[in-house]
């Protein structure tokens, strides 16, 4: 580690521990600031399910939600987390209406790029078209789908989760997600 | 190689004033917002600097607000606050129109307008609707502030006026008269760096700024005036081969840009006929 600078001007030269919300739960990580997002869910917090790809954000395969909004983590310093919410891929469970989408539509192939894609298509709105959906999307890159069945199991996941509202089973959330997290980037459209 | 974390160093101010402080006595330092370019950069091993400092939480700097008639747009606005922000889509539909074709919404979620410009990339997609509008740049240091118009902030391939103790603050710009108009040239819609990128204004005397074909972001005054004058678009167009210089280069040549550039100026002149 470097050594600290002279104290004041909110330095941190790689000391201090750093406090966020993963998942729902808050998190500490002694790690320095300037440390990956990506590398620090994979490998101070054991969370793999965020793939690494290019490492320049060309291809979203490490895209994880922050404060709602999906970013890729390997352009995200860790000091960029500190008192946010982060949410990955390992939030679903594994019977997520998404995660059983993709499946049933072969959204994956290799797999690489599904836990980005999902995590970009949580933040779309409900309802969102099959142009809304694409838009989305444009910052995932995949090799293997050709895309079609990707858009697909988005779209159906959205239909169920509708259905399932309309059915009384659960409270309308006003995403594909099915839980609170809305497209909620940045501080609002009304300026 | 990314390098080791030991040998880097950040500074995270709460304040403008602490950031342009901390600029003036221990820089120099590198400033960060939504870090796409700077973290690209040192993933790759390729940025020399290795002490930062962290602008991200300079919460005043991202607003964006009509003053004195001008739009006056905070640095760290992201492209996703352009897309969103009514201000922009009815002032400047342009630089909104711009914001949507940066990378992908990831990207549009972080980067941001102050980043684009200070980065100075001659494939910046703002940066041809910054010098369209005559934009003027705010940038701010310990010791106060001063004015930039735009189209005298760059030097060279990225090299601008902007001295290690300055921070860029805003971007102001007056009304802008006239039909707007923006396109970019890319491999595909998305995560596509621009072969040629264009902003223009059908105004009496037209504005026409070009990006991906100079070492910076360039006006075409002689095309402009050939336009303004009555010069039919062919003619334009061949004032236009004389007036820009691109290369040969991993996304594109100079052929093609050439070319494109021609036809974008020919579509320009096209759409906003008749308003």
């Amino acid at each position: 580690m470097s050594p600290r600078r002279r104290a004041g001007g909110g330095v941190r030269a790689g000391a201090g521990p750093v406090e966020f919300a993963l998942n729902g739960r808050v998190v500490t990580v002694d790690a320095h600031p300037m440390a990956r997002l990506l590398d620090v869910l994979r490998e101070d917090l054991g969370l793999t399910g965020t793939k690494e790809g290019c490492g320049e954000g060309e291809c979203g395969a490490c895209t994880v939600l922050l404060d709602g909004a999906p970013v890729c983590s390997c352009l995200v310093p860790l000091a960029h987390a500190r008192g946010r919410e982060v949410r990955t891929i390992e939030s679903l469970g594994g019977d997520h209406p998404l995660q059983r989408a993709f499946v049933a539509e072969g959204g994956a192939q290799c797999g690489a790029c599904t836990p980005g894609m999902i995590m970009a298509a949580l933040a779309l709105p409900a309802h969102a078209t099959r142009e809304r959906i694409r838009q989305g999307l444009a910052g995932n890159l995949c090799r293997c789908t050709g895309y079609e069945a990707i858009y697909r199991a988005v779209g159906r996941a959205a239909r169920e989760t509708a259905a399932t509202a309309a059915g009384g089973g659960g409270t309308s959330s006003g995403t594909v997600a099915g839980g609170a997290e809305g497209h909620a980037a940045g501080d609002g459209s009304a300026r | 190689m990314r390098p080791a974390l030991g040998t880097m160093t950040l500074r995270e101010p709460r304040t403008l004033r602490e950031a342009l402080r901390l600029l003036r006595d221990e820089g120099p330092l590198t400033p960060l917002a939504g870090c796409t370019d700077v973290f690209v950069q040192i993933n790759f091993g390729t940025l020399r600097a290795k002490d930062f400092v962290d602008l991200s939480r300079l919460a005043s700097l991202r607003r964006i607000r009509e003053e004195d008639g001008r739009l006056v747009i905070g640095a760290l606005a992201t492209y996703t606050d352009l897309i969103r922000s009514r201000l922009v889509r009815r002032r400047l539909p342009m630089l909104a129109g711009a914001a949507r074709e940066v990378g992908g919404p990831q990207i549009q979620h972080r980067g941001t307008i102050g980043g684009n410009v200070v980065n100075g990339s001659p494939a910046g997609d703002a940066l041809p609707v910054l010098a369209a509008a005559e934009a003027t740049l705010v940038l701010a240091s310990a010791g106060g502030e001063r004015r930039v118009p735009f189209t005298g902030f760059y030097t060279g391939y990225h090299a601008s006026v902007l001295r290690p103790d300055e921070l860029l603050v805003a971007i102001e710009v007056a009304p802008v008269e006239g039909r707007q108009w923006f396109r970019k040239v890319g491999t595909r819609a998305a995560q596509a760096i621009s072969k040629v990128v264009m902003a223009a204004v059908r105004d009496g005397l037209p504005r026409i700024a070009l990006g991906s074909v100079a070492p910076t972001v360039v006006r075409l005054p002689h095309t402009e005036a050939a336009l303004a004058g009555g010069a039919d678009i062919a003619a334009a167009q061949r004032v236009l081969a004389e007036e820009i210089h691109p290369i040969d280069d991993l996304r594109s040549t100079a052929r093609y840009r050439q070319r494109v550039a021609a036809n974008l100026l020919s579509r320009f002149w096209a759409d906003t006929a008749g308003g």
